[in-house]
């Protein structure tokens, strides 16, 4: 399987990326510069984590328009997949490729560290490795991840969410919701399911030596998917 | 033409920066601060004929890219 990493000015999680997909999960990934309009025949998508246009204006507000997102965009319309992490999260949202915005931090600051999630949906391209209502850990690293929508976005993508902060046991509850996230949600994917958007970082945890290997799962489920597709 | 643009959380959507600071005046002794929204200011120099095609075009601007319409609200001021 081909998966292509963009690279925006600015992105810094794109090496890690790029480092797992190829040399962890032994596929091929190859780096789409953002100026480049071509997908180079990739079969999925990633758009890493990092500051694209170092957070101008709002996060992915101004990577949003960058050329390679229009080729992005129709190649989520075709029901490829595309995974954004973190700041690529922040871009799908403000490409309305996924619903809602990202908000900075209640806490107001900028939050590195592990958390619990609960798997939501295990029927994603991105989740079929995981088993339903399965805790995981991985690390989130962000100033605005606060997950906001209007109330009818938010009744109409309840379905959607696939991973919700929680605690060890995998309760939700305020106390493990790192950012202020409405109902908790750390991870989210459009109607169809081919797009996902998570504020945790995957691939900062797909060894054991980083601390733990969750995050490789949820790229494996992606070959899992592209292998029955 | 100057053009002045002022962009703020939608109301009800907790604003962490504003309360922040709320609660610093208070604890400076500043009575009677009712609530704080803390926003974004942009001052556009724009080479438009009419106030109106230049309100127009600001509108648009703001609605592509200067706010985010799922949390933000926008204001344009036209100026000399």
């Amino acid at each position: 399987m081909k998966f292509g990493v963009v690279v925006f000015p600015g992105s810094n999680c794109d090496q890690d990326c790029l480092d797992v997909l190829n040399d962890v999960i032994g596929q091929r990934a190859v780096p789409l510069w953002h100026q480049e309009t071509s997908l180079k025949g990739a079969d999925a998508v990633v758009l890493p984590g990092g500051f694209s246009y170092g957070d101008y204006l709002r996060t992915g507000a101004i990577a949003r328009f960058s050329p390679i997102m229009r080729s992005v965009a129709r190649f989520a319309r075709e029901g490829g997949l595309v995974l954004g992490i973190c700041n690529g999260f922040q871009i799908l949202l403000e490409a309305g490729l996924l619903p809602g915005a990202m908000l900075r931090n209640t806490g107001l600051r900028f939050i590195c560290r592990f958390v619990t999630l609960r798997v939501e949906r295990t029927d994603t391209p991105f989740t079929n490795r995981f088993e339903a209502g399965q805790t995981i850990r991985l690390p989130i690293a962000h100033n605005e991840g606060r997950y906001a929508a209007d109330t009818k976005t938010l009744k109409a993508v309840q379905g959607q969410v696939v991973f919700r902060y929680c605690k060890e046991d995998g309760r939700v509850a305020d106390a493990a919701n790192p950012n202020g996230s409405v109902d908790a949600i750390a991870g989210l994917a459009n109607e169809r399911g081919n797009v996902l958007g998570m504020m945790p970082h995957p691939e900062r945890a797909a060894e054991a030596a980083l601390g733990s290997s969750d995050g490789r799962l949820i790229f494996e489920s992606m070959l899992e998917a592209y292998a029955h597709a | 033409m100057k053009v002045r643009v002022t962009i703020t959380l939608k109301p009800g959507l907790l604003d962490a920066q504003g309360k922040t600071i709320k609660q610093a005046l208070e604890s400076l002794g500043f009575k009677g601060v009712h609530d704080v929204r803390v926003g974004k200011y942009l001052e556009l120099e724009l080479n438009h004929g009419s106030a109106g095609a230049t309100r127009k075009d600001v509108e648009r601007m703001c609605k592509t890219l200067l706010a985010n319409p799922v949390v933000e609200t926008y204001r344009i001021e036209l100026g000399s």
